[in-house]
């Protein structure tokens, strides 16, 4: 190292000890951007959600300039198309209602009972056959949901209820229900299997049996998660569409009768898109107002999600 | 304690286990409802449309004539499609997911993001065909076309991405970052080089999930207005004149599975109800097929991996 000549040219290099510890300004530089680039990405899902509010709130302003708020909210007809128009949601949103409540009537009995008996019961075998099997229930397109209840389901209910008509809510909502057993059975089991060993063990040491552990030990516990869970499953059947377009017919009933035919918010949706109507026109934004109705009502049982996990929330 | 104390404590215990196993026969009685809707679920498509599926379906427009249609434009548009919400959920979706778990400093900003991808998770699908039809399809002039669909469903599943690729970037210890920062490395480095190839499978589960669900999404694509009859190919991806032609399919217009069948399921003829049946044969078996991927990739991980 002596052998290199110590002139004012490399007085700088000697004086450190090697290159490579040099502070390099470029590569600052290319970290900078690459966080940069990445942060854009995380952006985008900010972007998608005010895109969401700004097309559904921008469209709905000129619908509600032309119709006032009360029919919107009062009117017991919903007849957009007609000559004779009338914009009453609550026609619609009696067959989401009619529809979910079915739905949830198959869908959270069924699911905590699966939830229970997954977390609690089953042993290692069935849970490790089970799980993945409910995974894939949960993964069938619904559209063959829609099929299923249409050709098979309502043929067989009406072995029972020969009345019933070809299109109906029961039938739809139903199969909607078992669409949904998935996400409510593996989120509770989920927040089940999340209560520690210790509670459990202090309760079968006192005597109690598995049934008696689960539903006033752990359930109890696991609150916070299963109601999460059940929330969940509400906004999956508020929200679902293609079963309720294709086996509850699309007119629009105001009823709370599931043995009727029926449109939901998100059918009349489908139906709309399915006609050829001009953009701009009152019927073309119907849809968003419909549209903004329904994303009030998930948003409304996301806040209620959120505000019972912050509740309930058990931490041990 | 007497003996009838004891008899009567007796018959409370085997009450109570008696009711224990009832409940676990309520159990598999519940989960047999799932299996069985399932199974007959499956039963029922393959019997009443296995029968149409031969090379003619596969090949064949769709047509007026019942036994004649197929959905040869169906599973091109499908596979189209989902070639465009590949190109764009991936990349997106795992540069979100890297941002939010390596990235990320604790701030309001970030708060808002991880708030908002939750939420984002529960907006109804028809929501984000309706976004599409407003945003894609009239503001931005892309039109109902191959792009506009694409775009749409893979914003649909970009939180099914995100949350795959944080949860498999959560399972590698911190005492690899801590490692390779020691060495010197810069964030960059410790992502390229350890953090992406470690939880790669797990990414991989994710978006095979994500993209079996896109494949089957009916609704936002309804919504941005797709036809339904479609007997035409869109051209064929990068095969026009470069530069321009080469991405002329983007905006073609199609058609995809989901909607071919529903199109066939709301015909009152026998002959489309068995058309539709065979279409939602081809339907849950592709989905079917990428979930049971996803699983099992997910089984094997699980067993391999040892930190």
């Amino acid at each position: 190292m002596s052998s290199i000549p110590l002139t004012a040219d490399n007085l700088d290099s000697m004086s450190s000890p090697s290159d490579r510890l040099k502070v390099d300004h470029f590569r600052h530089l290319k970290e900078r951007v690459i966080e940069s680039i990445m942060f854009l990405a995380a952006f985008v899902s900010v972007v998608t959600t005010l895109g969401i509010v700004y097309i559904l709130v921008s469209e709905s302003t000129v619908f509600f300039r032309q119709v006032p708020l009360s029919d919107f909210l009062f009117d017991r007809q919903w007849t957009p198309l007609f000559d004779d128009a009338h914009y009453g949601i609550m026609v619609l949103l009696s067959g989401t209602i009619t529809s979910s409540v079915v739905a949830l009537l198959v869908a959270i009995p069924l699911g905590t009972i699966i939830a229970i008996y997954l977390s609690e019961f089953a042993p290692f075998v069935v849970r490790e056959v089970a799980k993945p099997f409910l995974e894939l229930l949960g993964g069938v397109p619904t559209i063959i949901y829609g099929y299923f209840a249409l050709v098979f389901l309502t043929p067989l209910l009406q072995k029972i209820y020969p009345d019933l008509p070809g299109f109906n809510l029961l039938s739809a909502g139903i199969v909607m229900g078992i669409m949904i057993i998935p996400y409510v059975a593996s989120l509770s089991e989920d927040a089940m299997k999340a209560v520690p060993m210790a509670l459990r063990e202090g309760s079968y040491a006192m005597g109690a049996t598995r049934l008696q552990t689960s539903l006033r030990v752990v359930m109890p516990a696991a609150t916070s998660g299963i109601a999460s869970a059940y929330i969940l499953g509400i906004s999956r059947a508020v929200g679902e569409t293609m079963i309720l377009a294709v086996a509850a017919g699309m007119q629009p009933n105001l009823t709370f009768n599931p043995t009727e035919p029926g449109a939901t918010i998100t059918s009349y949706i489908v139906q709309v898109a399915l006609g050829d109507l001009p953009h701009g026109s009152i019927g073309y934004q119907t849809i968003f107002a419909a549209g903004l109705t329904l994303m009030l009502m998930t948003l409304a049982f996301n806040l209620l999600g959120y505000y019972m996990r912050k509740k309930f929330r058990e931490a041990y | 304690m007497n003996q009838q104390e004891l008899q009567a404590l007796r018959t409370l215990i085997a009450a109570h286990k008696r009711k224990d196993f009832l409940f676990g026969i309520l159990g598999i009685f519940a989960l047999m409802i799932g299996v069985l809707t399932f199974l007959s679920l499956f039963a029922n498509m393959a019997i009443e449309g296995l029968g149409r599926i031969d090379a003619d379906f596969l090949t064949s427009f769709p047509s007026r004539r019942a036994a004649n249609a197929g959905i040869l434009s169906a599973w091109v548009g499908s596979t189209l499609v989902m070639l465009v919400t590949a190109f764009a959920a991936v990349p997106i979706g795992v540069a979100s997911g890297i941002y939010l778990e390596e990235y990320a400093p604790k701030n309001w900003m970030t708060d808002i993001i991880e708030i908002n991808i939750s939420n984002l998770a529960g907006v109804p699908s028809i929501i984000y065909g309706l976004l599409a039809l407003g945003l894609f399809v009239y503001t931005f002039g892309l039109g109902q076309s191959i792009l506009s669909a694409g775009l749409t469903l893979a914003l649909l599943i970009l939180p099914v991405v995100i949350v795959a690729t944080r949860e498999a970037i959560r399972s590698i210890p911190q005492i690899i970052r801590e490692g390779a920062y020691a060495c010197g490395a810069t964030t960059w480095q410790v992502v390229r080089d350890h953090i992406v190839p470690y939880s790669s499978a797990g990414i991989l589960t994710g978006i095979i999930i994500g993209m079996a669900r896109a494949i089957g999404e009916t609704a936002p694509i309804i919504t941005i207005g797709a036809l339904t009859f479609i007997a035409f190919l869109p051209p064929a991806p990068f095969a026009g004149d470069p530069p321009a032609g080469m991405f002329d399919w983007l905006f073609a217009p199609f058609t995809v599975m989901p909607i071919q069948m529903f199109n066939w399921t709301s015909r009152p003829e026998a002959a489309f109800a068995t058309n539709a049946a065979a279409a939602g044969f081809i339907l849950v078996l592709m989905t079917l097929a990428m979930n049971g991927l996803a699983i099992w990739l997910r089984y094997r991980l699980r067993k391999n991996i040892n930190w």
